[in-house]
Parts: C-alpha cells; sequence; structure tokens
C-alpha cells in the first residue's frame, strides 16, 4: 500500500526526520490559509497523488506570494494530472500540500528497502540526490551505497556514519544524518514498511538536512497490525474496479487489452496473459479468483470483467487444486444467464472435480467455447476477440 | 529417491485440527504419507483422524519421532508456528500461508542462521514425491512418479507444468514450491542442489515468475555446479511493471525484474528456456532428447 507524500512526511518528522513547514489543502482558499500560517516569502505547492513524476508534469510549483500559492492550487485541485507513471488518462488531484521553500546547498538519496537478495533491511544512500535512484545505479553503480542491518541487531550508529562518510555527509552533517537514518529504520521496521525514500534529502543555506520528498511503502500482509497505516489509504487513487473485486476476495488489476481474463493462482494468471499476448491477442486484466472460489465469486469475476467496455472475449482458465470445477461452472452459467453476457466465452477447465465441471457446461445448452489445454485456450480467445 | 520427503519422512501438521489440513492430511495419507500426529494447542490429548494431538511441537516429536511438519496456521501465527517447529528439531517445514508479513520473514531468516532445517514456503503449495508424501495443498492426483524434478514459485503453474508433462508420459521425482512471497525460506539455488544431488532425477524444471533477482542467480550457480539439464519457464513477460500481480513478490521493481530479461539470462546460462507457458513440457523431451536419456 502507498501513502501520499504529505503523509509520508508527517509519519517520518514524527520519528524524528526534519522535514519543511507545511500542510494540506484540499481547496485553493484553504491553501491560502496553510501559505499564511506557515508563513515565509515562497512556497512550494505540490500535487498530492501517488505516482511519481509529478515535477516535470507541472505537479510541482513554487509560489512568491499568497495569490500564487492560491493560483497554482486551483489550477492543480480537480484537475487530471498525467506523468510517466499515471497513464495517458492521468491521476486526479484532489489534495495539495504546501510547504516552505527551502534554499538548497546539495541533494542526497536515502532508502530503506527489504532486499530480496540478502533477505534483509537494506540502508540504501547517494550524493546523486534528486534522481531516480535506479538509474545512479545504472550509469554510476560506485555512488550508490548499500549497507544490510541485521534484524537482531539494528542499525547501528557506526554503519550510519559509515554511510554518511561514504556520500559526503561531514563535519556538522554527520550526526544529522545518522539521526534521520535511525528514525528512517525505525519507521521500517515498526510501521511494517517495504520502502522508505527520501529523494531528495537537502542541505539547505544554513547547514541543514531536510527531507523535501518523501516515500513509503507499506507490506499489505501486515495491515492487519498496522492501524495507523491503514487509515491513511486513499481509495481515490486505487481503481474502483480493483477495490470493488478485492471486497470479493478477488486480485484484479485492470489492464489495456481485449480478453477478459478469469485464472485461479497468480502464477498461471500471469502466464494466461502471456499466452494470450504469443497469440497475438492482448489481456484485459489481471485476475486471481484465488482457492475455494464459490460460484458467486465466479459470477462476481465475471461482472467485474465486464465492467470494462474494451473486452471483446473473456478467457476461463482454471487448473484447480483447492479449487472445482464444478462449482466453477456453475458460477460460469450463473454469470451467463444473469448478466446478459454477450462477449464470446472460452473455458479451459483442469484439476479437482473436471469431468463433472465439463458435464455441467454441456448440458447448460449456453455458448462456452470449451478449450483442451492453454495453448488452445488463448488460441481460441484471440480468434473469439478479433471476430 | 527424491528431494526433502520421502516414504520415510514421518509428518505432522500444525493446526492439525483446522478445515484445510484435516482435508490435506486425508488426500497425503491416501497416496501413502506417514502422517504420525499433529499439534493443536489446547487441544492436547485428543485424536483427529484417528491420530493422536500435541499441544506443542516438541511434544509430537517426543511421541512420534516426526521429523517434517505442515504448518497450516493462518498467516500472523505462521512464523511462530515454524519457529516452534526448528526448536522442536524438526527438519523440514512447509508453510502454507498465503500474507505472511515480510518483517516476519526477515527476523524467521535471521533465527534460523546456523540451525539444520529446510523451510519451504510461505504462500506455497508444498511439496509432493509422488507416491511417497505430500505436505502441501496441491492435488496429489495429478503427480505420477518419474524423473522430473520441478520447483517453481506458482502453485497452479506448477500443475500446468505437470499436466503437460504428464501429456508427455513424464513423470516427477520430487515437485517443490518455494512460494511467491518477496522473502522465501528455500530458494531455487537450495532446490536445485538437492535436485543436483538425488540421483533420481534426470532432468529440473525450475518455473519462476517476475520480480526478484533468484531466478538469475539460480541460472548462474547451477552453470557451475549442476550437470543435470534444467529447463526454465519466466511468467510476466506481459505483466506492467510497477504493479504487484497477485503474488507478494511478483512485482517488476527495475529493469532486471522482468520475465524477459530474466529469460534471456537463463537462456545465455545454458538453460533450455520455454518461452511460451504451453511448451515447458516440449522443453522438457527436447533437454531429455539433447542429452540421450530415454525411457
Amino acid at each position: 500500500m502507498n501513502i501520499h507524500e504529505y503523509q509520508a512526511k508527517e509519519l517520518l518528522k514524527a520519528y524524528g526526520v526534519p522535514v519543511p513547514q507545511g500542510g494540506v489543502a484540499y481547496s485553493d482558499k484553504q491553501a491560502a490559509n496553510v501559505a499564511e500560517d506557515i508563513s515565509g516569502e515562497r512556497w512550494v505547492v505540490k500535487a498530492q497523488i501517488h505516482a511519481g513524476g509529478r515535477g516535470k508534469a507541472g505537479g510541482v510549483r513554487l509560489a512568491s506570494s499568497i495569490a500564487e500559492v492560491r493560483q497554482a492550487a486551483d489550477q492543480m485541485l480537480g484537475r487530471r494530472l498525467v506523468t510517466h507513471q499515471t497513464g495517458p488518462e492521468g491521476s486526479l488531484v484532489h489534495r495539495i500540500w504546501i510547504e516552505q521553500a527551502s534554499e538548497i546547498v546539495k541533494e542526497y538519496y536515502l532508502g530503506f528497502v527489504i532486499d530480496r537478495g540478502t533477505q534483509r533491511i537494506t540502508m540504501i544512500a547517494s550524493s546523486e540526490g534528486g534522481m531516480d535512484i535506479e538509474e545512479v545505479n545504472r550509469i554510476n553503480p560506485e555512488k550508490v551505497i548499500k549497507e544490510t542491518v541485521d534484524p537482531a541487531i539494528g542499525l547501528r550508529d557506526f554503519q550510519c556514519r559509515k554511510v554518511a562518510a561514504a556520500i559526503g555527509l561531514r563535519g556538522k552533517l554527520m550526526p544529522q544524518a545518522v539521526k534521520i537514518m535511525k528514525a528512517m529504520y525505525r519507521c521500517i521496521r515498526d510501521k511494517d514498511a517495504l520502502l522508505a525514500e527520501i529523494n531528495p534529502l537537502a542541505v539547505n543555506g544554513s547547514d541543514q538536512l531536510l527531507a523535501l520528498d518523501a516515500k513509503l511503502t507499506f507490506d499489505d500482509n501486515a495491515l492487519y497490525r498496522q492501524h495507523q497505516i491503514n487509515e491513511m489509504r486513499d481509495f481515490d487513487e486505487e481503481d474502483p474496479k480493483e477495490v470493488e473485486a478485492s471486497g470479493h476476495g478477488l486480485n484484479y488489476i485492470a489492464l489495456d487489452g481485449s480478453i477478459g481474463c478469469i485464472v485461479n493462482g497468480a502464477g498461471l494468471a500471469m502466464a494466461t496473459m502471456d499466452a494470450i499476448t504469443l497469440h497475438g491477442g492482448r489481456p484485459a486484466n489481471f485476475l486471481d479468483v484465488g482457492g475455494g472460489a464459490s460460484p458467486e465469486k465466479v459470477t462476481n469475476a465475471c461482472r467485474i470483467v465486464l465492467q470494462d467496455p474494451n473486452v471483446k472475449a473473456i478467457l476461463v482458465n482454471i487448473f484447480a487444486g483447492i479449487n472445482r470445477c464444478d462449482w466453477i461452472a456453475q458460477g460460469l452459467i450463473q454469470a451467463m444467464e444473469s448478466l446478459n453476457i454477450t462477449a464470446p466465452m472460452v473455458v479451459r477447465l483442469a484439476g479437482t472435480n473436471v469431468e463433472a465441471g465439463r458435464q455441467l457446461l454441456a448440458q447448460s445448452g449456453l455458448s462456452f467455447i470449451t478449450a483442451q489445454n492453454l495453448d488452445d485456450a488463448a488460441g481460441k480467445a484471440v480468434a473469439a476477440a478479433q471476430s | 529417491m527424491s528431494v526433502f520427503v520421502n516414504k520415510h519422512s514421518k509428518v505432522i501438521f500444525q493446526g492439525f485440527t483446522g478445515e484445510h489440513a484435516t482435508f490435506h492430511a486425508q488426500d497425503a495419507i491416501k497416496i501413502g504419507t506417514q502422517v504420525v500426529g499433529g499439534v493443536t494447542p489446547g487441544k492436547g490429548g485428543t485424536r483427529h483422524l484417528g491420530l493422536p494431538v500435541f499441544d506443542t511441537v516438541a511434544t509430537a516429536v517426543r511421541e512420534t519421532g516426526a521429523d517434517v511438519s505442515g504448518i497450516f496456521v493462518p498467516p500472523p501465527f505462521a512464523v511462530d508456528a515454524v519457529m516452534e517447529a526448528i526448536d522442536a528439531g524438526i527438519k523440514v517445514v512447509v508453510v502454507i500461508a498465503d500474507g505472511v508479513p515480510v518483517q516476519d520473514m526477515v527476523r524467521l531468516q535471521r533465527y534460523r542462521e546456523g540451525k539444520d532445517c529446510i523451510v519451504i514456503g510461505p504462500n506455497t503449495p508444498g511439496i509432493i514425491t509422488p507416491g511417497e508424501c505430500k505436505v502441501g495443498i496441491m492435488p496429489a492426483s495429478i503427480y505420477k512418479k518419474g524423473r522430473i524434478g520441478v520447483v517453481s514459485r506458482s502453485g497452479t503453474l506448477n500443475y500446468e507444468a505437470t499436466e503437460q508433462m504428464s501429456a508427455l508420459g513424464l513423470g516427477q521425482s520430487s515437485s517443490v514450491g518455494i512460494g511467491g512471497d518477496p522473502v522465501n525460506g528455500t530458494d531455487f539455488v537450495t532446490v536445485l542442489r538437492a535436485f543436483e544431488a538425488d540421483p533420481d532425477t534426470d532432468v529440473i524444471v525450475m518455473i519462476g515468475e517476475i520480480g526478484g533477482p533468484q531466478e538469475v542467480a539460480a541460472a548462474q550457480w547451477a552453470k557451475e555446479n549442476t550437470t543435470k539439464p534444467i529447463v526454465g519457464f519466466v511468467a510476466g513477460v506481459s505483466s506492467p511493471p510497477g504493479r504487484r500481480m497477485g503474488h507478494a513478490g511478483a512485482i517488476i521493481a527495475g529493469s532486471s525484474d522482468t520475465a524477459n530479461a530474466k529469460m534471456d539470462a537463463m537462456e545465455a546460462l545454458g538453460l533450455y528456456v520455454a518461452r511460451n507457458p504451453a511448451h515447458i513440457g516440449q522443453a522438457v523431451m527436447r533437454a531429455l532428447k539433447d542429452n540421450g536419456i530415454t525411457y
């Protein structure tokens, strides 16, 4: 789960990370009030959407008067911001963050991730702040410093000093850096974050380190014990179909093709999308019905897939282990009868109770296109979508 | 022979009296698995499926000599259950739960250091040695005894590959699901090493997916350390970057995480790569033929 920049800054601030004074606003009038409250001469107005690349897309503006703050807010709020991460339709801006503008002397990068290679929380730091860290790693790998944390011991001061020195944070800046690193580590550990990023971590004109941008991603599997984080969830940032699907226990991700997919298991769902692509078609979605799917769940899956107007054909690919093909078939028949489905539906069933499932489909008198295996199913679905 | 579990394995289930554990313990017993009992704290001294139930794993081990445990407890309690099993001397632990917090796994991996135990999972269908032992949730009926070793991150894709092999008359020595999470107890390398050492495995099938470095790390390790042909497939060529595709670990976070990048690397390292998920069985046949293996 992702949260907004302002939420990440407020959370990190509570752990002791210095951030510019700022406030959130939902209207241009509120934005002007926030700017007056935090005072100063220059402010930064930042659109709060989860996607990155806001700066280049016009989602970050500098204002030199309260009137300019209000104007920038008015131009951002209620509009769609299109960045390289949002896709062409962009993301609607509902809230903005206004903060005191800082004089920037130099920018650094500081992050923590759960590194899959070492299977530990790893600190990543670089003197090349303000850039995408993967890009820095590609061009100047020697400028990306990594330090692994032993979970039984925690992040030690000497490790922080070592990393700070390696990226050139010396003298008065070093103790500040150590404090920020330890605060970030405590935050990622206590809040079950998967990633914490401050980019840039800036040095201002008075030799102070400040987090000018912040990103936090949390482990969905740990949200049951992270109530504070759960409350930060912004449903406006999520596809309503995906939210509805998760309410039904379905894992759905919208894509831009024309073949709707209903599959059990994430691996087989990805492979089914790949098979469609190899046959020259394009999947409209990823959908995993999970294990032990009831007929109702399958009917709901059909309904959600069909909410996408681009869907020209549906491919159902079930390899039942803890699922039951007869339940899947009942759900599909129910969907065909109750949802008025006109798109052709290709069905491949295998595994537990497969004979019963196939029999139900055959006896239903409905026009299912049955397939024998994955290749056959993908080929038939692509042909059906094109006809 | 086989890897990790066989007809001599003495299996217990933690969370034994629950619905899923009950169903799969029955399925396991049907194929000949030596299930010796189970653990459900608070129900010690009772019997379930005609087998003894214990309050703790330590008691179960002492009373039954169990050396393998299938963990069927919910995600928030899974890692604690694994630690209990390791502490009691269990040698192979299979964790079925989907939804274990990643940092719980980080702590578990630290806890395991220096201890002699294989942890398979979490978020795995489990492990099966056909005709001998099943600890997991896969349908035992689709697996047949044979000489192909299978290791995968996904469960259902493992079934898919198994069916393709069955259609060609090929069975499995053992089939291991390492799970779809970003931090897992057993990685591909550990399983490849076991299959390499197993005299009854001729060809290894490794099925990966987008996200993380371990498919390529395994292929690199295999180039230097294995003699047996390896067939590889990676799911997710058509998955968009930045989205978690069902499995917690299936997310393209960087350029080396994509399916094509992984398959290119595997091919360069000498694996038989199936570029199409429907052609995994055919790739196994190619590997057999190239290496002069006939049945």
